[in-house]
């Protein structure tokens, strides 16, 4: 298959030997269990359940909030201990809406969903409406509801799914694990996401750096005669693996500023996700438990765990042997991307991709030092931006002007960040200016509506005195005229 | 030369006449810079900047009068907006921002007077005789005019709590420039 050139990207150390070769384990099931209401984009689940209620695994705790959201389901059977505000695995360690569940050990499933019998002759809107049921979200780490992903052939003109097989983050192995040991799972929810876009074609993309999964992926797609589908080897450089770079690659297509892929006729899912797809729509199985790498040097035994959902990163780390040492960095995703955790009391959600305990040596950096306008994020940021201008308006509060060559179009990859010889933490100021812009934009709105508001009472205000005036001008008008018929009375 | 004079003098009243009518059916009514810095105060009228309301701070501006920093409930955005309009540099200067509020009722204090929803000049206020009233804090601008209405004192202005949508992260501290270089040159 051609392949086309993207720009940018750097050559980052993989490290993922830690944890490559170790099969996907099941994690022991925990006592309690913290599922947050928001785990996803969109609006926050609402529960469903009270304090004291008993559920079964795979129980419906929470439905989805609105149109975009994705509803939540108990990850194993027990008693709903607390509706109440728990840490969130989050950097900004804020606490957030979480239901608290304490586990009975026996993990009995309710009574599941109907499988639908026969996807392929099943039309978009079941299939998506059987997503959205079973709570999936996208599991590469962004967590778009799928569903809204699912049924978009009806209303867009589409040509090709892309499955996210790149996997392009260090360390992370869960994808490459789960392409190696679910296969048929994997494709079996690839030829059904496929069916519902109603597209010809589909590639599965992976980074040449796992080449087991390749052929393993390849393999299987042969065995199976399945000849839409294309397994096709991508170069392992970072960030392949974002949406819409892989697209270019993958097409040749670039996908405008602020657009979608699906603008251009693609849409990509994950190989998890596609897994989750083939256990909502064969098994009727919601969401509650997804497979992640925990890693880092600091950690003794890295693995790659299935762990039901709610379950606190202290646990997963115990069950890795614990910390060798005390983490230098404790991350939520990838070291590209990820998040810092603020402490090992947080729940895994469902875009929980890796538990990564860094120990200090593992980290790149170094102090900071002055730009000397080297140009080396330049020639490495894949989006075409220039990381150095953007970051110095950044440092002197110019974010409109931040914001004109193109701030907000950042994907937050960390390549350049990855790349200055300065180690200036760009990406850091990115995100500053992203979300002070946005913060910002919010300001606007509520001054915008209040403003609208006023407005409108003041209306209200005026037309209520008129009223009152008219009504006086009346009466008095009333109270004159039987005094004149007095007045002639008398007379 | 009396053809010039002629076609001159012509000329000459055919464009006064015009101007003339121009002024009189196209004149702009009161003053578009005032209008135009009305729009972007907020409108709640709170009169917080010392004039009686968002109409007479926009003429003030519009005069001179007043600097763009005026209105407190807009905090640095209108600064910087107004600033934009009158055509100079917005420099905030020695001008802290001080943290945007929202009223906040304490119902164990509410009596249900309703003097509060009265005041609100964004209908921000829920509530109704003889209930306990409630602030929608995305409808406050954070005028303050309901807290001293309040005769039970129960009105508070409090900040914006910080949740996990609106959180962003901090601005990196300034460069730890690294001297031991310069130090040994």
């Amino acid at each position: 298959m051609k392949l086309f050139r993207i720009r940018g990207g750097v050559h980052v150390e993989h490290r993922k030997e830690l944890s490559s070769e170790q099969a996907i384990v099941t994690l022991p099931l925990p006592a309690w269990l913290y599922i947050p209401l928001q785990q996803h984009i969109g609006a926050p689940a609402e529960p469903v359940v009270v304090e004291g209620d008993v559920v079964l695994k795979g129980q419906l705790l929470a439905k989805a909030g609105s149109a975009v959201s994705a509803p939540l389901h108990a990850p194993t059977s027990g008693r709903i201990a607390q509706i109440g505000d728990w840490m969130a695995p989050h950097p900004s360690g804020l606490t957030q809406r979480t239901i608290i569940l304490e586990s009975d050990g026996r993990d009995q499933w309710c009574e599941p969903l109907l499988p639908i019998d026969d996807p392929f002759a099943a039309d978009a809107k079941t299939i998506a409406a059987r997503a959205a049921e079973c709570g999936l979200v996208g599991m590469g780490g962004a967590a778009f509801p799928t569903a809204v992903k699912l049924d978009l052939g009806t209303r867009i003109k589409l040509d090709t799914l892309v499955i996210n097989g790149a996997e392009c983050e260090p360390y992370l192995t869960c994808d490459d694990r789960l392409m190696r040991e679910r296969t048929d799972e994997v494709l079996d929810g690839v030829r059904i996401m496929a069916h519902a876009l109603g597209v010809e074609r589909i590639v599965v993309a992976i980074e040449t750096n796992k080449p087991q999964a390749l052929a393993i992926m390849t393999q299987a797609v042969a065995a199976g005669g399945w000849s839409k589908i294309t397994v096709t080897g991508i170069p392992a450089r970072y960030p392949m693996g974002s949406e819409r770079h892989l697209v270019h690659v993958l097409t040749g297509r670039e996908t405008p500023a602020r657009k979608l892929t699906a603008d251009i006729g693609v849409v990509v899912h994950n190989v998890a996700t596609a897994r989750a797809v083939h256990h909502a729509v064969r098994h009727g199985r919601p969401l509650v438990a997804r497979v992640m790498t925990v890693s880092g040097q600091a950690v003794r035994r890295p693995q790659n765990i299935e762990v039901p959902l709610g379950t606190l990163v202290a646990e997963l780390i115990d069950h890795c042997g614990g910390l060798t040492e005390p983490p230098a960095r404790l991350l939520s995703g990838g070291p590209m991307m990820g998040q810092p955790l603020p402490g090992r009391k947080v729940p895994v959600i469902k875009g929980t991709s890796g538990i990564l305990a860094l120990s200090a040596v593992e980290l790149h950096g170094g102090p900071v030092q002055p730009c000397i306008k080297c140009g080396t994020c330049v020639s490495v940021c894949p989006c075409g931006l220039v990381p150095l201008e953007m970051a110095s308006y950044i440092r002197k509060d110019r974010l409109d002007a931040a914001a004109k060559i193109g701030v907000q179009d950042c994907v937050g990859c960390g390549s350049c960040a990855y790349a200055c010889p300065a180690h200036i933490p760009l990406v850091h100021y990115f995100n500053y200016a992203k979300g002070r812009l946005s913060a910002q934009e919010r300001e606007q709105r509520k001054r915008d509506r209040i403003k609208r508001l006023a407005v409108a009472r003041a209306d209200r205000m005026e037309k209520i005195a008129k009223a009152k005036r008219e009504a006086m001008a009346a009466r008095k008008a009333a109270a004159k005229k039987p005094e004149a018929v007095a007045g002639s009375a008398q007379a | 030369m009396l053809t010039a004079v002629g076609s001159l003098t012509v000329l000459g009243i055919t464009l006064g006449t015009l101007l003339g009518i121009a002024a009189k059916y196209l004149a702009v009514q009161g003053d578009a810079l005032e209008a135009e810095l009305e729009g972007l105060l907020p409108g709640s009228n709170c009169g917080q900047c010392g004039f009686a309301g968002c109409k007479a701070a926009a003429a003030a501006l519009a005069a001179g009068n007043a600097q763009v920093t005026l209105c407190p409930p807009g905090g640095r955005a209108v600064a910087a907006t107004l600033a934009a309009k009158m055509g100079h540099a917005f420099d905030a200067g020695g001008t802290a921002e001080a943290e945007p509020l929202v009223a906040f009722v304490h119902e164990g204090r509410c009596i249900g007077c309703s003097r509060c929803i009265q005041k609100c000049s964004s209908d921000g206020i829920v509530g109704a005789p003889k209930q306990i009233h409630t602030v929608l804090s995305d409808a406050c601008h954070g005028c303050g005019k309901c807290v001293s209405e309040c005769p039970t004192e129960g009105i508070e202005m409090m900040p914006i709590p910080v949740t996990l949508a609106t959180w962003h992260w901090h601005k990196p501290a300034p460069q730890a420039i690294d001297t031991r270089a310069k130090a040994e040159a």
